[in-house]
């Protein structure tokens, strides 16, 4: 594989979709140390919210430790290079919390919906192309669910509405790098050219580095990741190591990368609760095609009606969840526990 | 002289269809106009092979015999833009309008927990919340009527195919008043609503799940009893209205999970975020139409 010369945006997602791994426990000062260090690092692009995007704090997917509000501001206002974006999810967020997040000083915003659902993405992807410059990118989540046809059609509606990047979402770490490459070869060359096309990888199958390397070589020219993997599931693409195969294959980054592997060495790992990697049940998310962040409802349901984790995984995995349905874990696991006679 | 009271539909697409057909059955309603705006609708075809007047000129088009036609209650099963317009047109010539989009500019109605008070209120426009609010309000009073709740949170999941153009084009609206729903008439003191699309198939039967956070330690044995005679009044317009599992008790949370199927009138059953609206919608009208026919309310104009 040759990418030699191609320029690459690295997106850091530790105090995103970290926020699942913490349990949406990381607090305000954690955050404001981690995104001053990768600042310094020169990562480019961080993203900062409840790990289920602007609006998420709820008893479905979690408290968070601090408001987005809270997040936002006191990250933003000590950002000397870096820029900040936030997640939102229709039918979770509004645009009520698009215009908090703009006031906050984010750069970004990313609207979310699963990969067939772009068409409730418009009233939010409408409203922020009327704030001038902000960088507005549509996201299609468990892109590995639809073939690459059904993908780009999803991925113009968003480019229509106005998204002047679209990404490639492999939330449940189940894609294979042809599988990365199918999609975005085509969407690059269905996709006007001055749209950019993005990646974000779980590294359940451990293939978050083959997958973006993929991704690159097919046109994406930006990558989503995490320093030392903090995200769902396996978490998400180890963006340190992203950076170093970079450096090697010759992809500008503009990371410093030793710089980048302290901040995940020193400040990253030491916060995480439990190891973040491919365990057994973030490898059935990959294998089964699940949702990252299902990992731990699974696990707790799992602990709470005696049943196995990935007995809980596999199922969702059958039925065809998506993301945001994590009350159907609990729901789920009680029917098990009922025919299984642990209740 | 006939005993039911004469209403009108306005909207002739699969809600507005699925209401007619509910209504064809009903002992106190007698559905005479379909009101549309496209000459080709199938609906306006349909509701004239019923035996409906139809228009394909809006309510404009029924208004200059809507009092002759002894039209009392209108139906508008339209859009959120043009509904205010709509109900006050018909409001004028003195029917009361159910208003089953989003507008929400008369006050909310859930029918197992507020109707009496809309219909003693005698308001001349009431608005049936969302589909999500329809399914699980019901339930976040089942719990507050028993103890104080603190917050209210509520998860539809809907099949692909029952989410229309007008829920996908505003999908806010639905998370907005559904929550404000959950606070004014489901009594908790704040509320929280979240929709999940699912594009499954077959599609999935609707699921709603409910939160509430109680403020002191839930009465378990008083909150069950209370959550499901509620669901048992439900189940009077809505057979398909089921407790999957819970009321599950964790700390202050209490958990409610549940199934929503459609009779399947028109509308498939797997849609039962959609047939609740239309039979919550139509419960209203009934108990509007009692109070007619008793004596009890005379709409005027307004």
């Amino acid at each position: 594989m040759d990418l030699t010369g191609k320029k690459v945006t690295v997106h850091d997602m530790c105090l995103r979709d970290g926020m699942h791994p913490k349990r949406h426990q990381i607090s305000v000062e954690q955050m404001v140390s981690i995104a001053r260090g990768m600042d310094e690092a020169g990562i480019p692009l961080i993203e900062v919210t409840h790990g289920d995007g602007l609006g998420g704090a709820s008893v479905n997917y979690g408290f968070p430790a601090a408001s987005d509000e809270e997040y936002l501001t006191a990250v933003c206002r000590e950002m000397k290079n870096t820029k900040v974006s936030a997640l939102l999810l229709p039918g979770i967020g509004t645009v009520d919390h698009l215009k908090m997040a703009v006031d906050c000083g984010i750069s970004t915003i990313r609207v979310a919906t699963h990969c067939t659902e772009a068409d409730v993405s418009e009233q939010h992807i409408t409203m922020a192309t009327s704030y001038a410059g902000l960088d507005t990118v549509g996201f299609l989540m468990m892109a590995h669910m639809i073939e690459p046809d059904e993908l780009v059609t999803q991925l113009k509606l968003m480019e229509g509405y106005g998204a002047n990047c679209v990404y490639i979402t492999d939330s449940a770490g189940y894609m294979l790098p042809d599988d990365v490459s199918a999609r975005v070869a085509l969407a690059r060359a269905e996709l006007k050219p001055e749209t950019e096309i993005g990646f974000h990888g779980h590294h359940n199958m451990a293939m978050g580095i083959a997958n973006s390397l993929a991704a690159v070589e097919a046109g994406a020219s930006r990558i989503d990741g995490s320093l030392a993997g903090l995200g769902a599931g396996a978490g998400n693409t180890p963006l340190e190591v992203f950076i170093a195969v970079c450096e090697r294959m010759g992809v500008y980054t503009g990371v410093d990368l030793f710089k980048a592997m302290d901040v995940a060495e020193d400040l990253v790992v030491p916060m995480m609760d439990h190891m973040v990697r491919v365990d057994r049940d973030a490898l059935t998310l990959g294998y089964a095609g699940v949702y990252s962040s299902f990992l731990l409802f699974a696990k707790r349901s799992a602990e709470k009606y005696q049943l196995s984790s990935r007995d809980i995984l596999v199922e969702l995995g059958r039925r065809r969840t998506v993301g945001g349905q994590e009350d159907m874990i609990e729901d789920l696991a009680l029917d098990m526990a009922r025919e299984r006679g642990t209740i | 002289m006939s005993n039911k009271i004469k209403a009108a539909i306005i909207g002739p697409g699969n809600i507005g269809t699925d209401l007619l057909i509910k209504a064809l059955r009903s002992d106190f309603i007698e559905p005479v106009w379909m009101v549309g705006v496209e000459p080709e609708s199938p609906g306006l075809a349909r509701a004239a092979e019923l035996g409906l007047k139809t228009t394909a000129d809006g309510v404009d088009g029924m208004l200059p015999t809507m009092i002759d036609d002894g039209v009392q209650i209108c139906f508008d099963a339209t859009s959120a833009y043009v509904h205010a317009e709509n109900s006050r047109k018909v409001n004028a010539l003195g029917a009361v309008m159910i208003d089953l989009t989003p507008a929400a500019i008369g006050p909310f109605c859930v029918p197992t927990v507020n109707l009496a008070e809309a219909v003693a209120a005698k308001a001349m426009n009431v608005n049936m919340v969302t589909c999500g609010g329809q399914a699980t309000i019901p339930l976040v009073a089942a719990v507050s009527r028993v103890q104080a709740v603190e917050y209210g949170e509520i998860v539809a999941t809907v099949s692909s195919k029952s989410a229309g153009p007008g829920t996908r084009k505003n999908i806010d609206e639905f998370t907005r008043t559904t929550a404000a729903g959950i606070e004014r008439v489901g009594g908790a003191k704040s509320g929280k609503a979240i929709i999940v699309i699912n594009p499954a198939e077959p599609p999935l039967i609707m699921r709603d799940t409910v939160h509430c956070l109680t403020v002191d330690t839930p009465d378990e044995a008083a909150i069950t009893a209370s959550v499901l005679a509620m669901i048992k009044e439900v189940q009077q317009y809505v057979p398909g209205y089921k407790l999957k599992n819970g009321p599950v008790f964790d700390g202050k949370r209490v958990s409610i999970y549940m199934e929503v199927a459609g009779l399947g009138d028109f509308l498939p059953t797997y849609a039962g975020n959609l047939d609740i609206m239309t039979a919550a919608g139509l419960r209203t009208a009934e108990m509007y139409a009692q109070e007619i026919l008793a004596g009890n309310f005379t709409p005027v104009a307004t």
